[in-house]
């Protein structure tokens, strides 16, 4: 073979940055070809998936309102890969934030006052911390894995979803349409830039991508966690306890990926219906990775998926693309990604005739 | 409950049971050589709508399984370059492989939408095939013959062969199996096809035996109920067997639970809950009994590293 | 972390503010009007949608150049609908027709913000200034179908699959069960409800738990053949079309059908817009309007059999006989409609009840 992997020194930092753009890149090049080849106009397909959503200044309001609960979610799981903690379930952590919200809101249906809305949120990040308590107890104690502990409670989740909305909680006014009330004013959320429907969503997800970078760069326990995730013996001569963090990255991860619930269910649906899970708690963790696990690497991330996402949606009204088609898309920028991270830690080089004899 | 109820109800069973059966076998065998594909779901997805797509266009179901098995193989070439070439995550890399697959079949199978194909029926003569009492043995899809055949295939296989202690033993201790000399990433690329191509064939048991139609997510998340299945059976083809009914069985009682009308005393979603509940009891106790070896093969989930 | 210099944010930022200029150029407003529809399935189920669909090409052959229309599937009843109307919206359609019940919160929600473009709101109940809702009289159907399978039952079981218990559905049920009982006085209903309108794996289980707990007729408030499939296969007396004329899928179980024909009310509807005189309005035509349609008859249905259906769709049609005519007990033995009196169409919205005979 003329080519050949050599490992370098140390991860290249070029690289670090180049693979998760060059992914996008080659992801729009070889999905042109791959759409005509099928014979919808690869090109036009394309571009209204990738660039429509950026040029056209009323889909930024949908890039904003997409991105929002992906970055939340992918930055708490982010915080989880790096501790060698690999938290599935997000998608049931994010179910069961918008149940709790929601159950708070159906409390309070009655009651009016800025007080609400606060402790749905706070009700949204403790339903997903709860339900993120489970793989975390029976990891520590255990050691059950936690892939799949998370991962079937996500199907227990949605269940449970199923069963209060067609059930206990279906709206008594909505003629037997599985679907609960529609939360009032003081329960959803406001609108922060007027005549878009940007929500509270997007500040806040911009701000926990902030915080988490500073709590990961500056602080003791993003410190612990990364040792905790690539050295474990270390860790524990260095007098971090694995299972404490361990409880620690799965619940902060529950808690986001419970805040991202209950602010989808206070701001765009502004009710709970079957079809709220949305595979945001998936498609987060292609963000994370595509993100490099970085909180900032994750709000472009976050970006670069949802022009995917909301894209797909404008190609279903203009090709009548399927809008489920764009996980072709984005599982390509992921295969992309984890294909060229081999450039990260190999060099690729020539072999040349002498250098081949003098290896022999 | 009279006999008709009863092995009408059997039918349906085998019906539920034989796609989450053929997919977890395959599984299994990817699992027990120390791989975790994810992607399951996905695969059989791939499988479904090519198979829809082989039957609808030249009406030879066996061409359309064989088809099937082919393009979830292909798909799951992508996962094995990804994870063992080039070491890459397993979990990431098999989830984005279900996004891949649910993108995939819903853009293939657009075209095909609410076009209806044959029932892949059984292939046995029609007095056997009918008969009320003996229905219950032959009125079923060569498909399910298949499943049944596999479970007693992969058993032999895993136990009784060679190959299959080598496959075992990469699972359970790949640095050990590599200084023996085995190529570690040649068996679990050979594993890694061989659940692909089961989870192609468990895909096309929707369209060929249960739905005649295509709709998108046509496997309605049946692929994480054989991850389930597999960890649920300790990673033992036997019980994958049992377990597999058990399921099927838990599925139909869903299904007469909504079809009754009345939800009784458990509502119909707890059914539907279950197989992943009690997968999660099932971890549980495997972890318990720590006096035995831990049912789960010990690399799995982890990247082959040889130390040079 | 060199990447975030300010130097660096500039050149993204000024790079940024041209993408708008960018996409701008595209969108230029001139030329036919242009007429969207929102659908929740997809136009191929040879039901709801696909009559829909035809109305469409009804439209596009009376307008021709003069109208644009846009298709828009599968699209769920949800967040996803409202994205779907305003990108609609945004786009330039000034009429848009949403197809299902479930869209209506959201037709009303779009509709506010966009005053000039008028919304039509299939089988829905709420109405506003730019918004009117259109609907047909299935039922006047379900009685005809539920006279048919009166006479044709020989288990006296018969198994329907409704979708949701939304009050055109439960009108269905009833107006099919007294019919049939009109008929057949032992027969009973048995609902299954799948909280779908178009899932043909839910809908084929449901059919077939049905007819194993002794169904040998099947209805079906669903959209698609996929029950009828079902009843070919096990070889029972038969079903019935929803929608659309379904034989193609059954050939021998295809006892008859409901047709909806929604072609005279678009063209209506595009006519009053372009004069001017539209109205927010609520319109409910039913056989004798030729919006509800009966299929052909199976031949194997028997002529009396035959004549007895068509003596009803007569009777509708020329408003002799109304399928909800009094006395009417409902499944607690408590009398709905007395003797002599027929339901309004208020008492028809307010339908959640149902008649003796039905177990839902």
């Amino acid at each position: 073979m003329p080519l050949r992997l050599e490992k370098r020194a140390e991860p290249s930092k070029a690289m670090l940055y180049l693979t998760p753009v060059a992914a996008v890149l080659l992801t729009a090049l070889v999905g042109t070809i791959v759409f005509s080849l099928i014979g919808y106009n690869g090109l036009v397909a394309v571009r209204e998936i990738f660039l429509t959503p950026l040029t056209n200044p009323l889909k930024w309001q949908d890039l904003a309102v997409k991105s929002a609960p992906l970055i939340i979610i992918a930055v708490g799981l982010a915080v989880c890969y790096r501790a060698n903690v690999w938290n599935i379930g997000a998608e049931g952590q994010y179910v069961l934030g918008g149940i709790a919200g929601t159950g708070v809101a159906l409390l309070t249906r009655d009651m009016s006052g800025p007080w609400i809305l606060p402790l749905m949120i706070a009700a949204g990040m403790a339903g997903g911390m709860a339900w993120a308590f489970i793989p975390a107890l029976l990891r520590t104690r255990l050691k059950v894995n936690e892939i799949l502990t998370s991962l079937m409670l996500t199907y227990v989740a949605i269940q449970l979803l199923n069963y209060l909305v067609l059930g206990p909680w279906k709206d008594p006014m909505g003629f037997g349409f599985p679907q609960t009330r529609m939360f009032t004013a003081d329960q959803m959320l406001p609108r922060v830039v007027p005549g878009t429907i940007i929500h509270l969503g997007a500040p806040i997800a911009i701000v926990v991508a902030l915080v988490m970078w500073f709590l990961m760069s500056r602080s003791v326990f993003g410190y612990q966690v990364k040792v905790v995730g690539s050295a474990p013996y270390a860790a524990r001569y260095g007098g971090f306890s694995v299972n404490r963090t361990i409880w620690m990255v799965l619940l902060t991860s529950g808690a986001l990926a419970g805040l991202a619930g209950v602010l989808e269910a206070a701001g765009p649906f502004g009710r709970l219906v079957p079809s709220f899970p949305t595979n945001y708690g998936f498609t987060a963790i292609i963000v994370a990775f595509l993100g490099r696990l970085h909180p900032i690497g994750i709000v472009f991330a976050g970006l670069a998926l949802s022009i995917v996402v909301v894209g797909g949606e404008v190609a279903q009204t203009t090709t009548g693309l399927p809008p489920a088609a764009v996980g072709i898309f984005q599982a390509m920028m992921l295969f992309f990604l984890l294909a060229s991270d081999v450039l990260v830690r190999y060099r690729v080089r020539w072999r040349s005739p002498v250098t081949a004899e003098a290896a022999a | 409950m009279n006999s008709d109820l009863l092995i009408a109800v059997i039918i349906t069973l085998v019906g539920a049971s034989t796609p989450i059966l053929i997919a977890a076998l395959g599984e299994l065998v990817v699992e027990k050589s120390g791989v975790l594909n994810l992607g399951v779901e996905g695969m059989m997805l791939i499988g479904a709508v090519v198979a829809f797509a082989v039957t609808y266009h030249t009406g030879n179901h066996w061409l359309a399984i064989l088809a099937a098995a082919l393009a979830a193989t292909a798909s799951s070439m992508i996962f094995a370059f990804l994870t063992l070439t080039l070491s890459a995550n397993q979990v990431a890399t098999g989830l984005a492989l279900t996004i891949f697959g649910t993108g995939f079949s819903a853009l293939f199978g657009q075209a095909y939408t609410g076009r209806p194909i044959a029932i892949f029926d059984s292939v046995f003569p029609d007095e056997l095939e009918q008969h009320p009492v003996w229905r219950v043995v032959f009125d079923h899809s060569p498909l399910v013959f298949f499943s049944l055949f596999m479970v007693i295939a992969i058993w032999w296989f895993l136990q009784k062969t060679r190959a299959g202690l080598i496959l075992r033993a990469v699972g359970e201790n790949d640095l050990s199996a590599h200084s023996i000399g085995y190529s570690v990433i040649g068996v679990r690329y050979a594993a890694v096809a061989f659940g692909g191509a089961m989870a192609g064939i468990a895909g096309s048991c929707f369209p060929l035996l249960l739905t005649p139609q295509w709709a998108e997510r046509l496997t309605a998340g049946r692929g994480w109920i054989a991850l389930a299945l597999v960890v649920f059976a300790a990673w033992k083809p036997f019980r994958l067997l049992a377990g597999a009914y058990l399921f099927g069985l838990v599925m139909a009682i869903e299904l007469y639970t909504k079809a009754s009308g009345s939800t009784g005393i458990l509502p119909s979603e707890f059914w539907a809950a279950l197989p992943y509940l009690a997968t999660i009891v099932v971890l549980v106790l495997i972890s318990l009994r720590r006096s035995q070896n831990s049912a789960a093969p010990a690399c799995l989930g982890k990247p082959f590293l040889p130390t040079q | 972390m060199t990447l975030f210099t300010r130097r660096s944010a500039i050149k993204l930022g000024a790079a940024g503010l041209l993408l708008p200029a960018v996409g701008s150029l595209a969108f230029a407003q001139e030329g036919p009007l242009k007429i969207g529809f929102v659908n929740v399935g997809p136009k191929d189920d040879n039901g709801w949608t696909y009559g829909h669909w035809v109305g469409a090409q009804a439209l596009e052959e009376e307008f021709g150049d003069k109208v644009e229309i846009t298709f828009v599937e599968s699209v769920p009843e949800g967040p996803d609908c409202e994205r779907v109307l305003r990108e609609l919206a945004q786009q330039g359609n000034k009429i848009i027709f949403a197809t299902s019940f479930g869209f209506g919160d959201y037709v009303i929600k779009v509709a506010r913000e966009f005053p000039d473009v008028i919304f039509e709101h299939a089988t829905g109940y709420q109405r506003s200034e730019n918004v009117g809702t259109y609907n047909a009289r299935f039922h006047e159907g379900r009685a005809v179908m539920g006279t048919l399978a009166g006479h044709l039952t020989e288990t006296n079981t018969i198994g329907y699959i409704g979708s949701f218990p939304i009050p055109e559905v439960v009108m269905g049920i009833n107006a099919f069960t007294l019919a049939a009982r009109k008929v057949n006085p032992d027969v009973n209903v048995n609902v299954v409800w799948l909280s779908s309108w178009h899932d043909p794996a839910k809908e084929a289980d449901a059919a077939r738990a049905l007819i194993d707990q002794g169904a040998d007729i099947i209805a079906q408030h669903t959209d698609g053949p996929a029950a009828l499939q079902v009843a070919e296969e096990r070889g029972i007396i038969g079903g019935f079309g929803q929608g659309a004329d379904m034989s193609a899928f059954a050939p021998k179980s295809h006892l008859s059908a409901i047709i909806d024909v929604w072609g005279p009310h678009y063209i209506d509807v595009v006519n009053d817009v372009l004069a001017g005189t539209w109205e927010s309005d609520d319109s409910w035509p039913g056989i004798a309007a030729g919006e509800v349609v009966i299929g052909e008859y199976n031949e194997k249905i028997p002529a009396e059999v035959v004549a007895a259906a068509e003596e009803v769709k007569q009777g509708i049609i020329d408003g002799s006989l109304n399928p909800f005519t009094g006395p009417i007990v409902d499944n607690t033995g408590t009398e709905r409609v007395p003797a002599g009196q027929t339901l309004d169409d208020a008492g028809l919205w307010a339908m959640d009840w149902y008649v003796e005979g039905v177990k839902a």
